[in-house]
């Protein structure tokens, strides 16, 4: 059977393996290169294949963990190393396989030196995010969440821009200072609840005034992780410096790793202090997406953009997360997905003008749809998703979002709206600059429309854009039982005080 | 007087026999160094026999493990924590001096007097380690620091290594008349010295007397000074710096793990009962230590002088297992002890291999680079100052996460956040030698060929580092069984 083998560590784990096979490459360094490449790329193919396995595998009907995996690993603690995947995460391990295999294949030509540490550092990477949404004891939680750090640190500062020492800096250590009081948190809920097991701690009462102290420990993780306002500095310094595939993956898993941390900690372990904390929740989101859209609005540079508005779309989905209704909550998932695929898209799509011209700048380019037509399609599309047009995957976690937030609070449901409409005045508006107009600068001439290799790293994230947008169900379908009961088991959550007539 | 009556009264020497046979060892190499050929030959075979004697006093170590076995009128035991404790001491003395041999040499200031004082100081640390009494306490501790002061100022020709020797000389003889006053205070106020009578004597009256308690302080500073805890640091970054690159390293790790078993006996032992005074002086050591090594370590440039304050830093961190006062916490310490003792030795294998067209280097910007010059080496430096940072998978975080479980089982909440906000600030100067490993362009390579006994360690440290998450329990089963030895029922 299948089903009977440890599946999850084998997701976890083959990328950790593929790494080593590289490491062992020797010989001239084009060979060694282009045989990095090729392990890389069928590692975490494999990789992909697995993850698609386990969704194959999965029961949509129970919110029980799945393809649970246990044994003993630090003695006199009781620490087990427990993997398993509910609805809620499964779908996160799929985008982060799906993710780092376009990365590996975008990167192709784009990253010509140490070829080999690059591949073994996306590969590391790949290791550490599927294992933090598999993980289901504080201390391997904690290992991998914190594990991502070492190759994210490194694809900035090897492989990063002109200011990528700073950046990197900025990104390891604003991270590492909400991670460790994270952890000590984790280590009083060891000793309040004699337990380590993420499953026995959702089911776990903490008292009243502790809760309070721990939500904020991990507030202090995951906000800085999403990133929300004003935690969110390090986010533009670190894509703008980080290679394109990096920002790919910071954009669609990383930031997706505090939300995930939201969802599975602090909203079933501490409910109260969750419901408690929710009017603080939503002003900073508002904040968040109002002004990272205005933020965006102004920018000059085509990664800053696309990172602002990263912000102001997980506004949305901090949002969604904390209001207690089932579309709001599976809205906040939904946007999550999307967001994945849609903002690592639009850095795709600034890394093919950028692997071309060699700068960011906006008003460096204009009317490319005259040379690349082909680029100017797939840029509109990925740019109508980040919009949230009905049709594409954008609209369907939006939208559930603000029907979720209505009942609660029909002023940020206000607020956020607005969010939708500036998001459609920075990304038209950056649209425009670059694709339409003449095409004057005479840099410009030379350019060549999207090669056989950048087509086929398009093609699918343009399928799921369409495919999340126009029949949702089956991504919906996954997490609808787990998020009902999570959201069964929090009854006690109430109505915040901050709803307006 | 018969012959029979004589053996009666002889003490039980198996317990003694490792630090026996280094006692011989050493003086028995101290006479054929003397009879040898004055050469590079001679210390070079002087030094691998010490090298050879110090494993197989860890063999008589190991073998001897049984449990409390006391000996000397009780002045000396072993028992399962000696064992731990004599293990690191000789792990560390042993592969220090290995990877000091071909380093010496380089340098021309290789003597056969080295290996011996090496020894000396060895069978001090593990008399401190095994000691069960004051006097015993204050031999061990004496044996080693003359030792070590003729150590530190070992290159005599350089001004520097002599200044670092005599300032260690006079700031160590200072600290060790502190602890002789203590010991006599202490004396003075129970009329004991035995650890056990002491124990039993400050446990039974409800409230231990000032007398007391004063010697208990002055005996923790002695200590303290010997571990480089805030505030009595201020020799070390001086003489780190000044001393010859394999005295720096011998001096990072023997005998701060040897002061800080005799702490951990001394406190958990004898003084006990008055656990609710010294816990607060061990917090606030720790903290100071934990800060100090954080900051001050930001704005150099010599990495010995770094590894100084990162090592104030990381007594600290191990500090708060002590200051815990419990098995939780002597638990996290020695799993600190450990992982710092292999990651330490990694760095310094590094360190002794800083050359440039055969000149020393000791500047952390000479490391520019080194990603593209010396992968491995870099790689491996990479591993083990993401380690020393605390960052997980690697062994460095299992050793902050053990001492951060013993604080806030004990609801020291304080603690705790300054330790891990430290570790914070500490983590910028870890990171800013992996910035100049990889981020930076070379400006020159270091000369290639490693020493083997240099490349083994660091292969050794950076294998331990990166795969200790893998397979945790050996250390931990050893570091618990060690600690239950001193916390009897």
């Amino acid at each position: 059977m299948i089903t009977d083998w440890p599946l999850l560590s084998l997701v976890t784990f083959l990328p950790l393996a593929g790494a080593a096979v590289i490491l062992t490459i020797r010989g001239d360094d084009a060979l060694v290169a282009r045989n990095a490449r090729n392990v890389a790329l069928l590692t975490s193919a494999m990789t992909f294949m697995v993850s698609l396995a386990l969704w194959n595998l999965f029961n949509f009907d129970t919110a029980e963990f799945q393809f649970v995996e246990q044994r003993a690993w630090l003695p006199g603690l009781g620490v087990t190393y427990h993997m398993g995947v509910d609805g809620i995460s499964l779908l996160f391990v799929l985008l982060s396989t799906f993710l780092t295999l376009l990365c590996i294949l975008s990167s192709w030509h784009a990253v010509t030196t140490r070829v080999k540490e690059y591949m073994v550092a996306f590969l590391v990477l790949e290791t550490m995010m599927v294992g933090m949404f598999c993980a289901l004891n504080l201390i391997p939680f904690y290992i991998f969440f914190e594990g991502v750090l070492l190759p994210m640190f490194m694809i900035i500062g090897v492989w990063g821009g002109t200011r990528r020492v700073y950046a990197a800096f900025k990104f390891f250590l604003y991270t590492l200072t909400g991670s460790v009081l994270m952890l000590l948190a984790m280590l009083v809920m060891y000793f309040t609840a004699q337990t380590t097991e993420i499953p026995a701690l959702m089911r776990f009462p903490f008292p009243d005034d502790m809760q309070r102290w721990l939500w904020l420990a991990f507030f202090a993780s995951f906000a800085v992780k999403v990133p929300m306002w004003p935690l969110h500095t390090w986010l533009p310094d670190a894509h703008v410096e980080a290679p394109t595939a990096g920002s790919v993956i910071l954009a669609g898993v990383l930031l997706k790793m505090g939300a995930y941390g939201f969802l599975r900690f602090s909203i079933p372990m501490f409910p109260d202090a969750s419901s408690y904390f929710t009017p603080f929740i939503y002003a900073l989101s508002v904040v968040a997406v109002i002004y990272a859209s205005l933020v965006a609005l102004v920018q000059e540079d085509m990664k800053k953009l696309v990172a602002y508005s990263s912000i102001a779309h997980m506004g949305f989905v901090t949002i969604g997360i904390f209001t207690p209704t089932q579309q709001a909550v599976e809205g906040a998932l939904f946007q999550m997905l999307s967001h994945g695929i849609v903002s690592g898209a639009l850095f795709l799509c600034v890394g093919v003008v950028y692997d071309r011209r060699h700068t960011r700048e906006i008003s460096a380019y204009g009317g490319l749809v005259h040379r690349m037509p082909m680029y100017a399609l797939v840029f509109m599309i990925f740019t109508l998703g980040s919009i949230g047009l009905p049709g594409t995957s954008g609209f369907i976690g939006e939208f559930l979002v603000l029907l979720g937030v209505l009942p609660v609070s029909s002023l940020v449901a206000l607020f956020t709206a607005t969010g939708v409409i500036l998001g459609a005045a920075y990304m038209l508006y950056l649209y425009s600059r670059v694709i339409f107009g003449k095409l004057e600068k005479p840099a410009l001439h030379g350019l060549l429309d999207l090669s056989k290799r950048e087509i086929l790293v398009f093609t699918p994230l343009l399928l799921m854009v369409l495919w999340m947008g126009i029949y949702p169900t089956p991504f919906l379908k996954v997490f609808h039982t787990s998020v009902t009961t999570l959201l069964e088991n929090n009854k006690v959550i109430e109505v915040p005080a901050l709803a307006a007539p | 007087m018969t012959w029979g009556l004589m053996m009666t009264e002889l003490p039980d020497f198996l317990p003694v026999l490792p630090e026996f046979l280094l006692i011989c060892a050493a003086l028995g190499l101290l006479m054929a160094g003397a009879f040898l050929r004055e050469g590079k030959a001679a210390s070079d075979v002087i030094g691998l026999w010490a090298v050879l004697f110090m494993t197989v006093s860890g063999l008589l170590v190991v073998s001897g493990s049984g449990g409390n076995i006391t000996t000397f009128n009780g002045m000396f035991i072993t028992d399962h924590f000696s064992v731990f404790m004599k293990i690191l001491i000789l792990v560390s003395g042993s592969v220090t001096l290995m990877m000091s041999l071909p380093w010496l040499q380089d340098e021309r200031i290789s003597k056969f007097e080295f290996p011996i004082l090496v020894l000396f100081a060895t069978v001090g640390m593990l008399m401190m380690v095994s000691a069960n009494d004051l006097m015993a306490m204050y031999l061990g501790l004496e044996l080693q620091s003359l030792s070590l002061y003729v150590i530190a100022a070992y290159h005599r020709d350089n001004s520097r290594a002599t200044e670092a020797g005599m300032k260690y000389f006079v700031l160590g003889s200072l600290a060790s008349g502190l602890l002789l006053f203590g010991a006599s205070f202490v004396y003075g106020f129970t009329g004991q010295t035995e650890f056990d009578g002491l124990a039993k004597s400050l446990a039974g009256v409800d409230k231990a007397s000032m007398g007391a308690i004063i010697g208990a302080v002055f005996i923790i500073f002695g200590l303290a000074f010997k571990l480089s805890a805030v505030p009595f640091h201020m020799w070390t970054p001086d003489v780190y710096e000044g001393a010859p690159a394999p005295v720096t390293a011998f001096f990072a790790l023997a005998p701060k793990i040897a002061a800080m078993a005799l702490l951990v006996r001394v406190l958990t032992g004898p003084f006990m009962a008055m656990a609710e005074q010294w816990q607060q002086i061990v917090m606030i050591l720790a903290m100071a230590s934990m800060i100090l090594g954080a900051f001050a370590a930001l704005n150099q440039t010599n990495i010995k002088r770094l590894m100084a304050y990162s090592s104030i830093g990381h007594v600290g961190y191990a500090l708060i297992g002590l200051s815990v006062g419990n098995m939780i916490g002597v638990l996290g310490l020695l799993v600190y002890l450990t992982i710092y003792l292999v990651m330490n030795l990694g760095v310094f294998a590094i360190i002794l291999s800083m050359r440039q067209k055969g000149r020393l280097t000791e500047g952390i910007e000479d490391l520019s680079g080194l990603a593209k010059t010396q992968p491995l080496m870099a790689a491996a430096l990479a591993a083990l100052m993401f380690s020393m940072a605390g960052i997980p998978p690697l062994a460095g975080f299992f050793s902050k996460l053990y001492v951060f479980i013993a604080a806030i089982e004990s609801q020291m909440y304080v603690l705790a956040i300054v330790g891990v906000l430290t570790s914070v600030v500490s983590a910028f100067y870890y990171l800013r030698i992996i910035k100049i490993m990889y981020f930076d362009e070379p400006v020159e390579t270091f000369d290639k060929p490693l020493s083997r006994a240099v490349a083994l360690t660091l292969a050794a440290s950076s294998i331990v580092v990166l795969g200790f998450f893998l397979y945790p329990p050996p250390l931990l089963m050893q570091a618990e069984e060690a600690t239950a030895a001193l916390f009897p029922g």
